[in-house]
């Protein structure tokens, strides 16, 4: 291993689903603290299901899932929601609670950590003038446009300061333009010393993006290039 | 992890200044602020669909408020029975054998047993006697030669001994050998006392059964929340929500239902006692009785409520262990 630990590592994870499909099959990789990347295939390649696993959403067949120098494994399900306390998520589709405010549902990862309502109002409008949505703080999501959605949900996963963001297909739903504000809100969030695994197909948005593309195909890992 | 706690300042020392920074008062006010918060949110939610709501707590207010009403019914038969209990008592009618001075000992021996309030011997002319002045038949008595009547001892046992024990005492002075006969002047009492008994069991098992009907419609209600509120519990739990946390406002929600339902049952019986009370002055009226209709009490009235509340509660905590673990992200 190399001096700096990572925070990702994955060492011959294979995931086989209940039905018998192979998802992954023995990948290695790792993520370096502070480092943003993004995770690359096909439709079908495993994407999904690696940040899964990370996400304690789904248990490896075999091999370790090491994330922030913790096996996962050593995890009971108990301990879950403590864990994913610490992660940032982001979903293609938003996953927003739409019968509560912008600032509620941005607010939600520090109430469950039981934040004093006080500073839970700093941090959420700092969180959300991250994102440039502090004027829609008190409107409710389904009032904002699928970008200023994702805003949201990107305001709710960094919130908690998190030591990994994970986001799967952020731009998925969005035009060409808001996905590239999207990234370029994710690199502001890098450069803040977050760490970065972001799953995406768009490989026209990402190509001219100076961060590590690690490629998945059919479940193997095919290259991890440094560019 | 889900018990409140006091809210207690928290100590003046470093520690504090480092939790402050973190944000994170301690332990037990978090969870009170918590607590407090879904409690309230989920009254508010209910509100938002009163009519939903509404109906909820109405029928689980009637489902309440007929074992209550049964209950307040049973507890004013008692009250009138207990009434007629001074008036139970037996007659034992000597042999003719048996002369006025044996009768008189055996009169006291009765007397000192155990369970009898009372005893009076009437001797065979005493009650010959009694009968000329009650009956008006004096004269015509005259013309039989023996009084044809017997001696008697009234007794009068101790209610408190309760209706079985009086019998066998009674029964048990029937078979004396000086008595010739025995009658239960207020045997039906008894029969009542026993019927009152059967449906004491009967108010008893009409509750149990209502009370699981009740948790049955509670967790209905609660099902059908947390399956609208999938979507909901799915991003919850991707966040890191505990189960404590996801479970409570369903928890609380069971609560207002409960609450909800208690106070209406107890509205009904409340208006249920008003519109029989008129009619039941009446006729205690024509019995001469001053008996008047007693209601739940206040007990009575904060056993519901607590009925209530604890069937919402459970209602909902049954449903929802069991259906929020299969609930997960995907
Ligand atoms: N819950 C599941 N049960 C069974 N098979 C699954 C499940 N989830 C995914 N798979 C299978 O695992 C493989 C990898 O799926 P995954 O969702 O990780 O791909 P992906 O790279 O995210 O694809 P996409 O770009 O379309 O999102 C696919 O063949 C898929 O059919
Ligand atoms: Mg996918």
């Amino acid at each position: 291993m190399s001096s700096a630990p990572a925070i990702i590592e994955l060492r011959e994870v294979v995931k086989r689903y209940a039905g018998g499909q192979l998802a992954l099959d023995r990948v290695s990789f790792s993520l370096a603290r502070g480092e943003m990347a993004f995770l690359t295939g096909h439709s079908g390649a495993g994407k999904s299901t690696l940040l899964k696993l990370i996400a304690l959403i789904e248990r490896p067949s075999r091999g370790q899932v090491i994330i922030n120098r913790r096996n996962l494994s050593s995890i009971p399900a108990a301990g879950i929601p403590r864990y994913r306390q610490g992660l940032g998520l982001i979903f293609q589709d938003y996953s927003l609670l739409y019968d509560r405010s912008v600032f509620d549902n941005a607010a939600m990862p520090l109430l469950l950590r039981g934040m004093r309502p006080t500073d839970i109002a700093r941090r959420v409008d700092a969180a959300l003038d991250t994102v440039g949505l502090l004027r829609y703080r008190d409107k409710l999501p389904v009032t904002l446009s699928g970008g200023e959605q994702q805003r949201v949900g990107i305001a709710r996963a960094v919130v908690g300061r998190p030591y990994l963001l994970l986001a799967d297909e952020p731009t998925g739903n969005l035009d060409p333009a808001l996905s590239a504000e999207i990234m370029r809100l994710f690199a502001r969030l890098n450069e803040g010393g977050t760490s970065v695994l972001i799953a995406t197909h768009d490989l026209n948005l990402i190509s001219s993006l100076p961060y590590r593309q690690i490629v998945l195909e059919h479940g193997h890992m095919a290259t991890a290039e440094a560019s | 992890m889900n018990q409140p706690h006091p809210n207690r300042p928290p100590p003046a020392s470093p520690g504090r200044a480092a939790r402050r920074d973190r944000g994170r008062p301690w332990l037990g006010a978090r969870l009170g602020q918590q607590h407090k918060r879904d409690f309230l949110d989920s009254l508010m939610r209910l509100y938002a669909k009163p009519l939903g709501s509404l109906l909820t707590a109405a029928v689980i207010g009637i489902t309440l408020a007929l074992p209550a009403g049964l209950w307040v019914a049973l507890k004013n038969v008692d009250a009138v029975s207990l009434g007629w209990q001074g008036s139970l008592q037996a007659s034992l009618f000597l042999r003719d054998t048996v002369t006025p001075e044996a009768g008189r000992a055996l009169t006291r021996r009765i007397s000192q047993r155990d369970g009898v309030t009372r005893t009076r011997y009437i001797s065979r002319d005493e009650a010959l006697a009694e009968f000329r002045e009650l009956s008006g038949f004096g004269d015509a008595l005259d013309i039989v030669a023996d009084n044809p009547l017997p001696a008697t001892i009234v007794v009068q046992p101790d209610t408190a001994l309760g209706p079985m024990k009086i019998d066998a005492m009674l029964r048990s002075l029937a078979a004396l050998p000086e008595v010739d006969r025995a009658q239960m002047d207020q045997a039906w009492l008894n029969r009542l006392y026993a019927m009152l008994d059967v449906l004491r069991r009967a108010v008893f098992i009409i509750a149990l059964l209502l009370g699981l009907a009740v948790l049955f419609i509670v967790g209905n209600t609660i099902r059908l929340d947390i399956e609208n509120r999938r979507e909901e519990i799915r991003i919850l739990r991707l966040l890191g929500a505990t189960d404590g946390f996801i479970r409570r406002p369903f928890l609380y929600a069971g609560f207002w239902y409960g609450l909800a339902g208690g106070v209406l049952a107890w509205l009904l019986l409340v208006v249920a006692l008003l519109a029989l009370g008129g009619p039941v002055r009446h006729l205690a009226g024509l019995y001469d009785s001053g008996f008047v209709l007693s209601g739940l009490g206040f007990t009575g009235s904060m056993a519901l409520l607590g009925c209530g509340i604890v069937l919402g509660w459970l209602g909902s905590a049954l449903t929802v262990s069991r259906r929020l673990s299969a609930i997960q992200p995907r």
